[in-house]
């Protein structure tokens, strides 16, 4: 009871302590306050997961509003759901802390560093554990100030400052399809906390259901950075490499998943939005996959290999496969983090050179780094029998049942994936060192506190897939098990797959040859990525990003700023101003003309007063005068 | 038993209506007019205040010919009241005079000006 109130506790009091004595407190002092809050919420968190009895427990906390018919509680809710999501961000979360400690240690910003991390464990808990829509929400926008606060962390650099402006205004857009959704919760039903809402609408209560539903999958649109709302991710990398990790791959971008899997009762309620989750989730996945094939920033392609699995995942909802959409939530969570605190190892050893064209040949340099993130290359390329492969390949089996079509382009995104992990990979690691000197005499392996986590997440990427084995290759079904009691009935129905059917051997084909491919073309062949200005044709448009984020300058950004420079310039300059500026210029004018009539000349005054009292005089006799 | 003053002073009323209404309205207006006019015309502030007694008075003379003409004695109360007020408002406005005179060694009230603007 009161050790599950202390778990989101914990990282706000780390919060407190770090962000108000920054920058008083040293470095190392700093990293502790900051890593032990993650970690003691971890061990609180495992404890009631060993402990847990099957019953959901809400721990009320305060009635927030309380207004006539309406009420709004603050409560936390434990169950199957939020005690995975729980382990998951103080498990990553923690490691991500321990790998900050080293990573950031010549920054300035350190102390104010860990205070940022732990405001956003704090919020992210509060987003997992709340018991209701609202509670969810607050967590929801917490998260994203952390995203902006974080992405914006180096904000002496104008850019990082824009992309996270970007990032905050974005998810703005999304939140506010969700804040929309509440409230129309809050008109059909009269409460938003989840226990009373999915009950009204298992007994039949509720029109506008598939509204709802709408609304609240524009926030995760948002959040979880899907079509049209993704392009945010990609320039979040302009954050330090551990946010990256943490918040957009491991686990605040994996909330709009939570979010769905949480409402599975809603959305079952409305399958043409399932169905849209689905479409919308695989054109993402796909678009994803196809900027990340020529990218050459080692973390602009974890970003849009981030924004493909999300895809992948919302496909997965969209097929009603929740424990498959979980079960990969988790496994990405393991090996996206591994590859994006690879590649800060990587960058933290080529001096904070980014760009894969000037790296290669860190394989005996950086030999844990290689070693681990060739492990998570494995796991995200879905090659067996890594995490990745078991996590996908129950998505793509229930795509086969669910929609044909659906199933081949995301195998088609599958073998993409594989493609350029591989190629980021041989790239980054194979073939020989294109860097300046002065980069090659500092090559160097991390420390420990930066390897322990790679080997920890390494090894979870290996064996995650243990977690819900399929029953067909001896496995028990852990996940779906232990899920099943806040499943929709029969969405845990155990798909049988046969070794020899093109079922199963699609997704082997999708993850090997483009990864035989890649290793040929630039292992063996050593070819390197074209330098920017010799990229042409349609491999330049894809390099480009297909111009998404012009488009959208051009269609969004340029009208707004013409209208405000037209409602500065005309509105408010012409208008407004001459209002507001002209009524003061005739009252100062008026006053000045005024005040000679203060001439301090009693005989004046008195010769006023009495030709006022004649004129009153005469005016009240006229009647009787005339 | 009526005296002789008695029987005098019930019979004042009766003069006073010996002289038609109309001249005390004109006899007082002139008398407040000459006021109103010392008060805008003349410098010095006792000059001022007698033009402002003046003014008084002739309000007072109207006041207690109406009260004979209509037989009502509260014109004459009034009469009585203002007296005693003007009396004691003399008082108050020929110290201020003095505290002024005091002050700037002149009761020319054209030099208080300090107020001006």
């Amino acid at each position: 009871m009161s050790s599950i109130l202390f778990i989101p506790l914990l990282p706000l009091i780390g919060f407190l302590i770090n962000g108000l004595s920054f920058p008083k407190l040293s470095n190392p002092v700093a990293g502790i306050i900051g890593t032990i809050p993650p970690l003691a919420a971890f061990a609180l968190s495992l404890q009631l997961f060993l402990q847990f009895d099957g019953n959901t427990q809400i721990v009320p906390l305060l009635d927030w509003i309380s207004v006539g018919e309406l009420s709004i509680p603050i409560a936390f809710q434990i169950d199957q759901l939020s005690l995975l999501m729980l382990l998951i961000i103080t498990g990553v979360g923690t490691l991500i802390h321990v790998y900050s400690s080293a990573y950031m240690s010549h920054d300035e910003g350190f102390g104010k560093f860990f205070a940022f991390l732990n405001l956003f464990v704090f919020f992210m808990l509060l987003l997992v554990m709340g018991s209701g829509f609202v509670t969810l929400f607050i967590g929801w926008e917490g998260v994203g100030l952390c995203s902006y606060l974080l992405i914006g962390f180096w904000n002496k650099k104008n850019s990082y400052g824009d992309a996270a402006r970007k990032a905050f205004i974005m998810n703005r857009i999304g939140d506010l399809g969700f804040l929309i959704g509440i409230f129309l919760l809050f008109q059909e039903f009269g409460t938003a906390t989840y226990q009373e809402v999915f009950e009204a609408i298992k007994a039949g209560n509720g029109s506008n259901l598939g509204l709802i539903a709408f609304c609240l999958f524009i926030g995760a649109m948002g959040k979880s950075a899907q079509i049209p709302l993704f392009t945010w991710l990609p320039d979040a990398m302009a954050g330090p490499t551990p946010v990256s990790a943490l918040i957009h791959a491991a686990t605040m971008v994996t909330a709009g998943i939570y979010m769905v899997i949480r409402a599975n009762v809603l959305f079952e309620m409305s399958p043409e939005v399932l169905h849209f989750v689905g479409w919308i989730g695989l054109a993402t996945a796909l678009l994803g996959a196809a900027i990340g094939l020529f990218q050459n920033d080692i973390k602009k392609v974890l970003a849009y290999s981030t924004v493909s699995q999300l895809g992948y995942m919302f496909m997965g909802l969209g097929a009603s496969a929740y424990t498959a959409s979980f079960f990969h939530v988790m496994t990405h969570a393991f090996f996206k983090a591994l590859l994006f605190l690879g590649a800060g190892s990587v960058i933290h050893a080529m001096s904070d050179e980014q760009d894969i064209r000037k790296m290669g040949g860190l394989k005996s340099q950086l030999p844990i780094t290689y070693i681990t993130f060739l492990l998570g290359t494995i796991a995200i390329a879905g090659i067996p029998p890594f995490a990745g492969f078991f996590s996908k390949d129950e998505i793509l089996a229930h795509l086969y049942h669910h929609d044909i079509v659906m199933w081949a382009l995301a195998i088609v995104g599958s073998a993409l994936t594989s493609f350029y992990m591989f190629r980021v990979f041989i790239v980054t690691f194979h073939g020989d060192f294109r860097g300046t000197q002065h980069q090659a005499d500092h090559l160097h392996e991390s420390p420990i506190a930066m390897t322990l986590p790679l080997i920890v997440l390494a090894v979870l990427s290996v064996i995650g897939g243990i977690i819900n084995l399929p029953a067909f290759v001896g496995g028990n079904e852990f996940l779906a098990h232990w899920l099943n009691p806040i499943l929709p009935e029969g969405s845990h129905e155990a798909l049988e797959v046969h070794f020899a059917s093109l079922e199963f051997l699609a997704p082997l084909a999708a993850a090997f040859i483009p990864a035989i491919f890649a290793i040929q073309l630039y292992g063996s062949k050593k070819a390197v990525p074209a330098a920017d200005a010799e990229i042409s044709g349609i491999q330049k448009i894809i390099y480009d990003k297909f111009y998404i984020d012009e488009a959208y300058n051009f269609l969004f950004v340029k009208p707004i700023q013409f209208l405000s420079q037209f409602f500065y310039s005309f509105i408010d300059f012409l208008i407004i101003d001459l209002l507001v500026e002209s009524t003061g210029k005739f009252v100062k004018s008026s006053s000045n003309e005024l005040r000679k009539l203060q001439s301090g000349n009693i005989g004046f005054y008195i010769f006023m007063m009495v030709a006022a009292i004649a004129i009153i005089l005469a005016w009240t006799l006229k009647s009787w005068i005339f | 038993m009526e005296t002789k003053t008695d029987r005098f002073m019930q019979s004042i009323p009766e003069i006073i209506r010996t002289i038609p209404l109309t001249h005390y309205i004109l006899l007082s207006s002139a008398l407040f007019a000459i006021g109103v006019l010392g008060v805008l015309t003349r410098r010095n502030a006792l000059i001022v205040f007698m033009a402002i007694e003046l003014m008084l008075n002739a309000v007072n003379l109207l006041l207690a010919a109406f009260s004979s003409y209509f037989s009502d004695p509260a014109g004459q109360i009034f009469v009585f009241f203002i007296m005693a007020v003007a009396a004691a408002e003399v008082a108050v406005g020929l110290a201020i005079i003095v505290m002024i005179y005091r002050n700037i060694q002149t009761i020319d009230i054209g030099l208080l000006n300090k107020l001006r603007n």
